[in-house]
């Protein structure tokens, strides 16, 4: 039979090369490497550790690893865990799994690029905003003025909290003149026409309108020809610090209260209601919400992988069990929480640890989607490697000392690997 | 218990509507309650998981829409508004894409790193594998223990020294490179999945094939590649994905005349807003060979997935 151990040697020598030269000892130079300063000539002991864990930026690192490695396995393989039960009760549950499942089959770039868009701050321009946006307006009436203001010298004086407040009480048969300006002309609304004195009636009157003539021209404070009312204003009469009365402004910017709701001593005011922002939505990759938008990109990506494993653990849950425990009496929830978690928990551990090990790294992601003025409240110990080796951080040390960390901290899953298959290799 | 019992109980088929329980269960009128019950019940399954769909879909048909509007539309307003506006599609932004060399060129690279990165991962693959299997040497467990140990190396650890080496012996910057740290890190994820598909294989097979007087080489290159066809079209489509996919590997080992897709997008993210008219397209294109090879061979891929789960 030839000479089996030499051909072995054969067999082997590719593989046995390339991992020793471009993992083994790599490994044992970044071990070795994290004890050195950032040049790598002086012998500093476990004093790069000690800057990971009291720098500042390498802290937020570290912090945002400890948040990725509890909420996104967590939140990926409980989704997976649903979408598998859930999908054995449709007809077409393979189209909804391919449809889950595409996602890991293209590149964290791909993925990055895709949410940036998702995540894009402009309302017009972000599906998420555009979304939380819709939902925000369909609940609380959109603004139609933000930013106008009374003139300095006029009627109106800001009285707090963004309204604004007539100087003096409002008398019926005098039509007040409550000018604004602040306002571009291409912001006004579509129905607004030339802006009108209100005729002098029994009740309270007035004029809302922008105190600017376009081409210049026209007396502050006065409506004159060409200047537009300011239609949908709302307008209330308070007394004694109540609103009495509310009425809201006509195309040409008049109102009129009804002929004796007003008390004498009551004064116009136009409530902040008018004047509030616009809400611009949420700020996704802001400082503050950065690392959890991320997240939600990493679960787009890996719930799929979840659901996938599970649903091919749950093929191999005995019906009978199921059924067995509905004869009981058993609700949904009951079997789904009693039978169907536990008689699936191995399954659900490798898929958590699966995704911990891979969240671990998490590197493109983050790279690509924080935007550069957040990338440093969204890092995470991959990104700061990267960053201190390569990105101009200018010390492998500090690297080293992350990537042996990055080491450590998978090292029970490879004890538990090589324990596993020494075990099946006795049996 | 009846069988229609049994299929509702999850089986993958829709419960079965109010009228088919009503006949089933002639007389039993609390049993068709409660059907009607879980037929409500499923009804509202069906429309949860609608929406996730849905969910799911949007961001990607969001990129591809992107991806169709001239920059002057992307930047004024939502890709949704081709549902009202669908003039606004256009391929100009691909066609630009196309003439774009450095793109081209890139994508190029993506090719030529992938390609040699699966091939080389399942011969050096198989050939430990095998060996690890079938042949005698001494200390074979206690290195194969040493490779299983390695499947969760993460890649980081080697990234400065691998650096090192490679600009020590003059590779650092080329697509050699970049390929020798892929197949490096692929493989004990390749010898572990391939020596136990072929330790599988019924010794009868080989011990009738070296009866017939065929060597060790020939034995594997006849006998045991063949056999060993679904692991190793798994292992394939696995690394493939994971190369082609593959920014930071590139992104350290690369220079900008072998980088990757990936890479060369990556550069264009800093200025996104200004850049989206390449970047929709070019992610687009770089997900299709993807998409395409996920399509065509989604169970090699799942198989591929779970047996590297907890790699």
């Amino acid at each position: 039979m030839g000479t089996p151990r030499r051909l072995a040697v054969l067999f082997l020598m590719p593989a046995l090369v390339l991992l020793g030269a471009l993992v083994v000892y790599p490994i044992g130079y970044t071990l070795v490497r994290s004890l050195f300063d950032a040049g790598g000539s002086e012998f500093v002991g476990l004093g790069n550790y000690a800057e990971v864990f009291t720098d500042p930026d390498i802290l937020v690192a570290v912090r945002n690893n400890a948040i990725w490695v509890a909420v996104a396995p967590t939140v990926a393989t409980a989704l997976g865990l649903v979408f598998a039960v859930l999908t054995e009760r449709i007809s077409w549950g393979t189209a909804f799994k391919l449809v889950v499942f595409m996602p890991m089959a293209i590149s964290m770039l791909a993925a990055g690029i895709i949410f940036r868009l998702v995540y894009e701050q402009d309302p017009d321009k972000g599906i998420a905003n555009a979304v939380v946006v819709g939902v925000h307006d369909t609940f609380a009436e959109a603004s139609a003025y933000p930013g106008a203001r009374p003139r300095p010298d006029g009627v109106l004086k800001p009285s707090g909290d963004g309204a604004f407040t007539a100087a003096s009480p409002a008398r019926p048969g005098s039509p007040a003149d409550l000018a604004l300006v602040g306002l571009p002309a291409a912001q006004l609304p579509e129905d607004a026409r030339d802006a009108a004195r209100a005729p002098a009636g029994d009740g309270v009157s007035g004029t809302v309108w922008l105190d600017f003539k376009p081409g210049g021209g026209g007396e502050p404070g006065v409506v004159d020809p060409g200047e537009k009312g300011l239609p949908g204003m709302k307008v209330e009469a308070v007394s004694g610090g109540k609103v009495v009365a509310e009425a809201t402004t006509a195309a040409d910017g008049t109102f009129s209260f009804p002929a004796g709701s007003t008390p004498r001593d009551a004064v116009l005011r136009l409530p902040a209601s008018n004047f509030t922002e616009q809400y611009a939505g949420v700020d996704w990759l802001g400082p503050t919400l950065v690392t959890p938008s991320i997240i939600g990109s990493y679960v787009w990506m890996w719930a799929g992988f979840a659901m996938v494993l599970i649903a091919a653990g749950l093929a191999g849950v005995p019906r009978e069990l199921l059924e067995a425990a509905r004869v009981d009496g058993a609700n949904e929830w009951q079997v789904f929480r009693r039978v169907t978690v536990p008689l699936l928990a191995p399954v659900l551990v490798v898929v958590f640890v699966t995704l911990m090990i891979n969240v671990l790294k998490i590197f493109d992601l983050i790279y690509i989607i924080a935007p550069g003025p957040t990338q440093a409240d969204a890092n995470v110990l991959a990104l700061q490697l990267y960053l201190s080796s390569f990105g101009g951080g200018n010390d492998q040390g500090v690297g080293s000392a992350i990537g042996t960390l990055l080491l450590l901290l998978v090292l029970p899953v490879m004890f538990f690997n090589v324990r596993r298959i020494r075990r099946e290799g006795r049996r | 218990m009846t069988t229609a019992e049994k299929t509702d109980g999850g089986a993958g088929r829709p419960p079965a509507a109010p009228g088919t329980a009503g006949r089933a269960a002639a007389g039993a009128a609390p049993r068709a309650a409660s059907r009607i019950a879980a037929g409500l019940g499923g009804a509202a399954v069906r429309a949860v998981l609608l929406v996730v769909a849905l969910f799911w879909l949007m961001p990607t048909v969001g990129l591809l829409l992107s991806s169709l509007r001239d920059s002057t539309d992307i930047a004024s307003s939502g890709w949704w508004e081709v549902f009202t506006e669908p003039a606004q599609l256009t391929v100009s932004n691909y066609a630009e894409l196309m003439a774009n060399d450095a793109v081209t060129g890139s994508l190029l690279n993506t090719v030529l790193i992938a390609v040699p990165s699966t091939v080389l991962v399942v011969v050096i693959g198989a050939l430990a594998g095998y060996a690890f299997a079938w042949m005698e040497f001494p200390g074979r467990d206690w290195l194969f223990l040493v490779v299983v140990g390695l499947l969760v190396v993460p890649i980081q650890v080697a990234l400065v020294p691998v650096a090192k080496l490679f600009g020590g012996i003059g590779v650092f910057g080329d697509i050699s490179g970049v390929v020798a740290f892929h197949v490096a890190f692929g493989l004990p994820f390749a010898v572990f999945l391939l020596r136990n598909f072929f330790a599988e294989i019924p010794r009868e097979l080989l011990e009738a094939a070296r009866l017939d007087g065929a060597g060790e080489i020939r034995l594997f290159a006849t006998v045991v590649m063949p056999l060993g066809g679904p692991a190793i079209a798994s292992l394939g489509i696995f690394q493939f994905l994971w190369v082609w996919n593959d920014m930071l590997v590139a992104l350290i080992f690369a220079d900008s005349g072998s980088a990757p897709v990936t890479v060369a997008l990556q550069q264009q993210v800093r200025q996104f807003g200004a850049n989206i008219d390449v970047l929709a397209p070019g992610a687009f294109v770089s997900m299709v060979i993807p998409l395409i090879v996920f399509f065509a061979f989604q169970r090699q891929f799942v198989t591929g997935v779970m047996a590297g789960a907890v790699k």
